[in-house]
């Protein structure tokens, strides 16, 4: 089952040219008077004149539309769905300072500045546009067979029927009731100042969901612990504590693009990409890292960190026992830091076994202060909008860091209640991993086999959410443009929304990321003929 | 096992994890740790710290349980989970936040304002709690090296939120005694000047309204006169009106939104409002903030950011019931205020009969108090050493005013609707006693 249309959000992207024409207005005055002179004396003042005063009456025009929509807000989703040239350039124009343009605006009311930083993040990408897509136009089986099935998000709801159960079994009262089923607090013990990064009992429940996970080969200490609200945070506040502006992390590519936002939006630290092959099916090579360390460090940029995912995201793979030694080994003779994203170490389904650098650790222990785990809760038991993440670590100077920072993206007391009662539930957690596990691995077979019948063939995963399929057959020139070329005709044509390989910074074009936990199993019939539509297509 | 002798592992941190711009080594949270070590409790601990260095709202709890009592199939799921909309909220993964939790707080903060300012659900960005808007809103207004301009005494808290991790300064905007601490258009031309002179960029002045520390409303036609020198100077101005709904009298309670509304949202476009419903309603516990932008390009990107500090749908669907409850919430913000208003008559007559007088506030959870007569020295140096006899003599956690940037020692605040009216009566025990002695020390030692 996918998202209601009912409940749709309001995206809105950013309109065009509402709080920025005064920006653009600098770069036009030089370019328009410049077309005159090429044209000769007629040309100069026909070249010129013209095209001026036809920009200023459209900005005449645009300035009087925005003082109307101060009541109005930005919220159009029929408007300015797909990114286009002049809407990508509006961010850098919207920094340039306003001064020049004053004296020429027919309206009164010059642009507010934005920095620099807010500038990337407006610039549009495959991702906000398939969102928008998606959320003006969702599938329902029934409501709107036609609507666009949205598989570029990492969301697992293949179990949460098990979280439902639980949740009518254990809740009989208010969340906030005295002496109800959680805690017995009531309003007055969680509606108070709280530890920002989580309460004590939540991260013993914590530790002990990891150590389930981890098949109980390992033990976690809860004081170790940062309580974030979600991956990106960690990410983030991990970046901050272990790298400066400028600074670089190596990252095995293909990765999440939510790393491109959690690791350097704000951070202003660096991505180096460390490229893996299909030929390995994207296994991470060492040689490969260490060129890519050697290539940063002729470039100037200082590297502080590697962050893996394990398993990884989009591919699915694990990464061995002796890669993560490898890996350790290599950290260690930088003397570098490695952040271990093992946010679906709850959800792995194939016969490999999967290894957390945790494990590692408790041998290799001389290492631990330069190792930092994040781990997902809230992904990991089907209700990831409840937004709950874990930050591990042994270095008491990042966990103190951490601890400060996490005030900034902490949980709601009612939420970390909610997820102390359910972590807590020993038998339901095991059960629930085990449920999970096979659900995954049954799904996961089916689709990949679907997919495999349209002659798409899928890189092998071990665990996570995304089936990592090569759509190359499809493309009609091999290359990035090729890529989003098929990427525009899916989401526009086919109307699945899926994660191209472009914005995992994936070396070889063509690959694509299908969430299938996002399935049921009704509706891969529905996602396989919607790519026939393309398949055929392109025949 | 030998003996091994291990190579230490020294990896480098960042900068921002250790330095201390976060500034949690001042004095203001230095009180709390008196106050953890040895806490007041009316019953096991009656000779402990009394905590009002804490600006939290507990005097009005009671009608928060009786809504939630009565309530509960609203606010929850349990039995009948599954006819219900957990399913959706649990996997709803959006950053806009919940349509009906942006509605009901949109409507909650109308009604703060006697409806006299209309505020858009779809403006509206949800954050993880004011710190995170207030951060979120430097992040996009701002690059590193550049300055907010912040009146002065202005809450401590600042200097982590606005500087740690965006690198941006903080440029006072001095503000004194002789005009009761109202921003002056001297004072903000002073401050920008000030920040050209060290080279820096100036991006938007931050005000709160009301105040922290002061307790005290921005008067109109000061609003207005901040609004021109914003709209002059081309820069941004956020407006964290967190404490909005503590105001006693509601007529009192100017929002820039009001103004902006009256004259047709004419530079409404580098405004933006800072909500949260931790200081009214006493929920900090809930990580409930958010930011109320006139700019498209700042709402879009905010919320994009807002990745970072989101609020869970599970939170948002239980306060959406509760928040769209009309007449649960005029009751509430009815009640509260009067509540709130009678506690600050309470202290400042308590004070004033120990020959205390505060700064006259109408609003916020502490009051602004004036003890620069008790200073030895009317330095900041004498201030800490008040201060230090007030934690651990008379055995209260207070903030002093330098932690508050205030340029005038002696000054501190005192939070009051964090306690029982019992212990406010303590409290005022114990400052009696404490000023007894010291004028009484000084009478002796005038007589010598």
């Amino acid at each position: 089952m996918t998202r209601k249309e009912n409940k749709k959000p309001q995206p809105s992207p950013p309109s065009s040219s509402s709080s920025t024409s005064g920006g653009g207005g600098t770069a036009m005055r030089v370019i328009v008077p410049l077309q005159g002179v090429f044209q000769g004396r007629g040309g100069l003042f026909l070249g010129s004149v013209i095209p001026c005063a036809l920009y200023y009456l459209f900005q005449l025009y645009v300035k009087t539309r925005t003082r109307h929509r101060f009541n109005s807000p930005p919220t159009s989703p029929h408007s300015n769905s797909t990114p286009s040239p002049s809407h990508n350039n509006l961010p850098e124009l919207s920094v340039h300072p306003r001064s020049l343009s004053r004296t020429h605006l027919s309206s009164p009311t010059p642009s507010a500045f934005l920095s620099g930083r807010a500038a990337s993040l407006a610039a549009d990408s495959p991702y906000y546009a398939g969102l928008y897509k998606a959320a003006e136009n969702s599938y329902h089986e029934v409501d709107n067979p036609e609507g666009v099935i949205h598989l570029a998000v990492g969301d697992n709801k293949i179990c949460v029927d098990l979280v439902e159960d639980w949740m009518e079994k254990n809740l009989s009262g208010a969340v906030l009731e005295e002496g109800g089923d959680f805690t017995g607090i009531g309003i007055t013990g969680i509606s108070g100042c709280q530890p920002f990064d989580g309460v004590m009992k939540l991260k013993v429940a914590v530790a002990s969901f990891m150590s389930q996970a981890v098949d109980n080969s390992v033990f976690f200490n809860p004081s170790q612990m940062v309580i974030t609200s979600g991956v990106d945070p960690a990410i983030e506040i991990l970046s901050f504590c272990l790298a400066d502006y400028g600074n670089a992390f190596l990252v095995p590519t293909p990765h999440s693009p939510s790393f491109d936002g959690a690791a350097k939006w704000r951070t202003g630290v660096e991505i180096v990409p460390v490229p893996c092959r299909s030929a390995d099916n994207f296994n991470l090579n060492i040689a490969a890292l260490d060129q890519a360390f050697n290539q940063a460090k002729k470039r100037g940029q200082k590297v502080r960190g590697i962050i893996i995912t394990n398993p990884s995201n989009p591919v699915g793979n694990l990464l061995s026992h002796e890669t993560l030694l490898s890996l350790l080994d290599f950290a260690r003779e930088k003397n570098i830091h490695i952040i271990s994203n093992e946010i679906y170490a709850g959800s792995t389904y194939g016969n490999e076994e999967f290894v957390s650098m945790a494990e590692i650790l408790e041998v290799e222990d001389h290492d631990r202060e330069r190792v930092h785990i994040v781990y997902g809760l809230s992904d990991d038991i089907s209700v990831p909008s409840y937004k709950a993440c874990v930050i591990y670590s042994c270095n008491k100077n990042v966990l103190a860091a951490a601890k400060k920072l996490a005030r900034l993206s902490s949980i709601s007391a009612p939420t970390q209640q909610l997820l102390t009662s359910m972590l807590s539930d020993a038998r339901f957690m095991q059960n629930f991993i085990e449920i999970n596990r096979l659900r995954l691995q049954k799904m996961c077979q089916a689709f990949v086999a679907r997919l495999k019948q349209l002659g798409i063939e899928c890189a092998r995963s071990d665990g996570g959410f995304h089936c990592w399929a090569d759509m190359s057959a499809l493309m009609r020139s091999y290359s990035e443009k090729g890529e989003l070329e098929l990427w525009d005709r899916l989401l526009n044509v086919a109307k699945i929304n899926v994660t191209p390989g472009t914005s995992c910074h994936c070396i070889e074009p063509g690959w694509f990321g299908f969430c299938f936990t996002l399935l049921s199993e009704k509706d891969i019939p529905v996602v396989v003929e919607r790519l026939q539509r393309i398949s055929e297509a392109t025949k | 096992m030998g003996i091994e002798i291990e190579k230490p592992c020294v990896v480098e941190l960042s900068n921002i994890a250790v330095s201390n711009t976060h500034g949690e080594d001042s004095p203001y949270f230095a009180g709390w740790k008196a106050y953890d070590e040895n806490p007041y409790d009316e019953l096991t601990n009656p000779s402990g710290v009394i905590q009002m260095g804490l600006a939290e709202n507990q005097v009005s709890f009671d009608l928060l349980e009786r809504y939630l009592e009565e309530h509960s199939e609203a606010t929850t799921w349990g039995k009948g989970v599954r006819n219900s909309s957990f399913r959706d909220n649990a996997l709803f993964q959006d950053y806009h936040g919940l349509h009906s939790f942006r509605a009901a707080m949109a409507s909650f903060m109308e009604q703060i304002r006697g409806e006299r300012a209309k505020f858009e659900p779809d403006r509206l960005v949800i954050t993880a709690g004011a710190t995170a808007a207030n951060e979120l809103l430097t992040f996009i207004l701002a690059n590193p090296g550049d300055a907010l301009l912040v009146p002065t005494p202005y809450y401590p808290g600042f200097d982590r939120d606005l500087r740690w991790r965006t690198g941006v300064k903080i440029v006072p905007i001095h503000c004194d005694s002789s005009n009761n601490f109202q921003i002056t258009p001297e004072a903000l031309e002073g401050a920008y000047k000030e920040a050209e002179s060290m080279n820096t960029k100036v991006r938007g002045v931050l005000i709160t309204n009301p105040s922290n520390p002061l307790g005290a409303t921005i008067e109109r036609s000061v609003l207005e006169q901040i609004l021109e020198f914003v709209t002059r100077k081309n820069i941004h101005l956020v407006s964290d009106e967190i404490y909005s709904g503590s105001v006693f009298s509601p007529s009192e309670f100017v929002s820039v939104a009001e103004i902006l509304e009256a004259r047709n949202y004419k530079d409404a476009e580098r405004v933006h409002i800072v909500y949260s419903l931790s200081k009214d309603l006493g929920l900090p516990g809930f990580r409930v903030g958010t930011i109320y932008s006139y700019n498209d390009k700042v709402v879009t990107t905010a919320r994009r950011m807002s990745s970072f500090t989101l609020i869970s749908s599970q939170t948002q669907h239980l306060l959406a019931s509760m928040l769209s409850d009309k007449d649960f919430t005029e009751l509430y913000i009815r009640t509260n205020r009067e509540r709130l208003r009678k506690r600050y008559e309470m202290i400042i007559e308590g004070l004033r009969s120990n020959g205390i007088e505060c700064l006259k506030g109408n609003g916020g959870l502490f009051c602004w108090m004036n003890m620069s007569p008790l200073l030895e020295k009317a330095t900041k140096e004498g201030e800490l050493k008040l201060w230090n006899a007030i934690i651990h003599q008379v055995k209260l956690n207070i903030s002093p005013g330098s932690s508050c940037h205030c340029s005038e020692p002696g000054w501190f605040r005192v939070c009051f609707a964090n306690m029982s009216e019992n212990t406010l009566q303590v409290a005022l025990e114990r400052i009696r006693n404490f000023v007894d002695k010291i004028r009484t020390h000084t009478l002796t030692a005038g007589s010598n």
